[in-house]
């Protein structure tokens, strides 16, 4: 098999490396998808993952499209109304993470989906939080998962649509939220976690081949190591495999739908 | 007790114009053949809530219909952003929509709360976040037993649900299963409902513990077919994937989206959804 991987690939085993078999993740649909099904068809055969359409312990053998696809509900534990998903299951305290995507990310951990430019008066309307605000507050810890962009890691989100860590510090203790909140953030470029003490994101690993100067270009705000700098492991070549063979997989369920005649 | 009927005739008993309705469905089941009716009927002033708003809230603003939408995520499931709603939003055409915007937990709750009768919902939600600046409906309440500061909602009561389902058998009691979205609670919420579903059966045979609505709690059903379609209904028809890829490209532009509205809802009838999910029967694929 071809060992050459591209940064996606990267990104994607590498938030997988950071999940494990107690896990109940509450998952959101894309690269966050990807990572938790590659965690469950690799290392982690027993995490939970749970979608926010109301389908429990699901094991999907190709990525759905949308977040309540057939497939999430065949291959469920249980499936529940969505009323009942998000008051027990989110808010009654059961999931252990948060798994979010972001179009805009601040060094706290804040997350904007909701609007760019004035919320009033939009200069792009995106779809707003769905089921984010109450995930970043309810769930254990966050983690998220976004390529790096300038666009999209910013010194300043336009909206809050759900809270990280604020203002840093104890921003989250001030407003009475007591769950952890972004604990981990894995880009195409480096994984990076809060500073213990002001919770900016700081990177504590760069992925094997990028260089410092890749991280600050793609990044809105002064990027900050931490002292111990490690180097994310390329894919293995199990781990690459899964990916591929999932994403080969899912491509062809839904061209077996676009051929139709 | 609920009265079978043709759509057409349904939506001309049940909705109004001026009215608050919503379209449930989450992802799965979505009520497209009523959406498409009530295109055809021109009923508009309408105030559309749906946690979900998809390609059906899409086509509803784009032709107008639409004052004002409550929701909680505006995206095209898997795909990308809603261009009518944006164009609507953004550029105000063809006219600038109201909008209340919540979170799925919100709009969840808030179900449940028309359902059970009561005037709001409450909930631990919006912490930290910003809709509550921008939208004077979530309210801060405190539990009087803990101290606790909460969140409270309005309930949702909409005048008419529209759902769709897998089967009603002759006497109107109607069986939902798969994902179920908030459609039991949007059914109970509402002063008055439309069903459709795939099938009418003599018994609808289930678990003792299926989610069934009884016939009485429906005002009407009608029997349509694919009418969900390109949305899917379990063990019918898969999700038409390819169909939310291509609405991105109709609805980009506003000549393209008026003429396959023209074409594909305005010329046609509920008729033709039982065509479109010929290909997309789950045996094909077994």
């Amino acid at each position: 098999m071809n060992r050459e991987y591209n940064s996606d690939e990267m990104m994607t085993i590498a938030a997988s490396r950071a999940l494990s078999n107690s896990d109940v993740c509450f998952v959101g649909i894309g690269a966050p998808s990807a990572a938790c099904n590659i965690a469950r068809m690799t290392h982690a055969p027993d995490i939970t993952l749970i979608y926010e359409s109301g389908t429990i312990g699901t094991a999907p053998n190709i990525l759905p499209l949308s977040i309540g696809d057939g497939e999430l509900c065949e291959t469920a534990i249980t499936t529940v109304a969505v009323p009942e998903m998000f008051r027990y299951w989110l808010q009654g305290g059961r999931i252990t993470i948060g798994f979010l995507g972001a179009a805009q990310l601040d060094k706290f951990g804040n997350i904007n989906t909701t609007v760019i430019g004035d919320y009033g008066n939009p200069k792009t309307r995106l779809p707003g939080g769905g089921g984010a605000p109450e995930i970043a507050s309810s769930a254990n810890q966050i983690y998220i998962i976004m390529k790096q962009s300038l666009r999209g890691m910013v010194e300043k989100i336009d909206f809050f649509t759900s809270f990280g860590h604020g203002q840093g510090n104890e921003n989250r203790k001030d407003i009475n939220i007591s769950t952890l909140g972004p604990s981990l953030l894995i880009t195409d470029l480096a994984m990076w976690k809060p500073d213990p003490v002001t919770k900016e994101f700081t990177v504590f690993s760069i992925h094997e081949g990028v260089s410092k100067d890749m991280i600050q270009d793609s990044c809105g705000w002064n990027v900050k190591y931490s002292k111990d700098l490690k180097i994310t492991k390329s894919p293995t070549e199990i781990e690459l495999k899964t990916l591929r063979e999932l994403k080969e997989r899912t491509k062809k369920a839904n061209s077996a739908q676009d051929n139709r005649s | 007790m609920a009265e079978f009927i043709s759509l057409k005739e349904g939506v001309s008993k049940t909705l109004k114009k001026g009215d608050t309705v919503c379209f449930e469905g989450f992802t799965h089941l979505i009520p497209h053949a009523s959406a498409h009716e009530v295109v055809r009927q021109k009923i508009d002033d309408l105030t559309i809530i749906r946690m979900t708003p998809d390609v059906i809230y899409d086509q509803l603003i784009g032709m107008g219909l639409v004052k004002k939408m409550i929701f909680s995520y505006a995206g095209n499931p898997g795909v990308g952003l809603l261009r009518r709603f944006r164009d609507s939003v953004e550029k105000g055409w063809p006219n600038k929509i109201e909008i209340e915007e919540h979170s799925h937990s919100a709009m969840a709750h808030a179900y449940e709360a028309g359902a059970a009768g009561l005037p709001c919902a409450i909930f631990r939600g919006y912490m930290g976040a910003e809709l509550k600046k921008v939208n004077s409906n979530i309210k801060k309440i405190e539990c009087p037993f803990t101290g606790e500061e909460l969140t409270a909602v309005p309930s949702l009561k909409p005048d008419v649900a529209f759902i769709h389902a897998q089967k009603a058998d002759k006497k109107g009691n109607v069986l939902i299963e798969g994902i179920l979205g908030v459609q039991k609670e949007a059914v109970l919420a509402s002063k008055k409902s439309l069903v459709t579903v795939e099938e009418i059966v003599d018994t609808l045979d289930c678990h003792p513990n299926a989610t069934v609505l009884p016939d009485w709690t429906i005002s009407f059903i009608s029997h349509v077919p694919g009418g969900a379609h390109p949305s899917y209904a379990r063990g019918y028809y898969k999700r038409d994937n390819a169909c939310y890829i291509e609405w991105d490209k109709i609805a980009s532009n506003r000549e393209t989206f008026r003429e396959w509205m023209e074409e594909n809802v305005l010329k046609v009838d509920a008729e033709v959804f039982k065509s479109r999910v010929e290909k997309l029967r789950e045996d094909r694929y077994e």
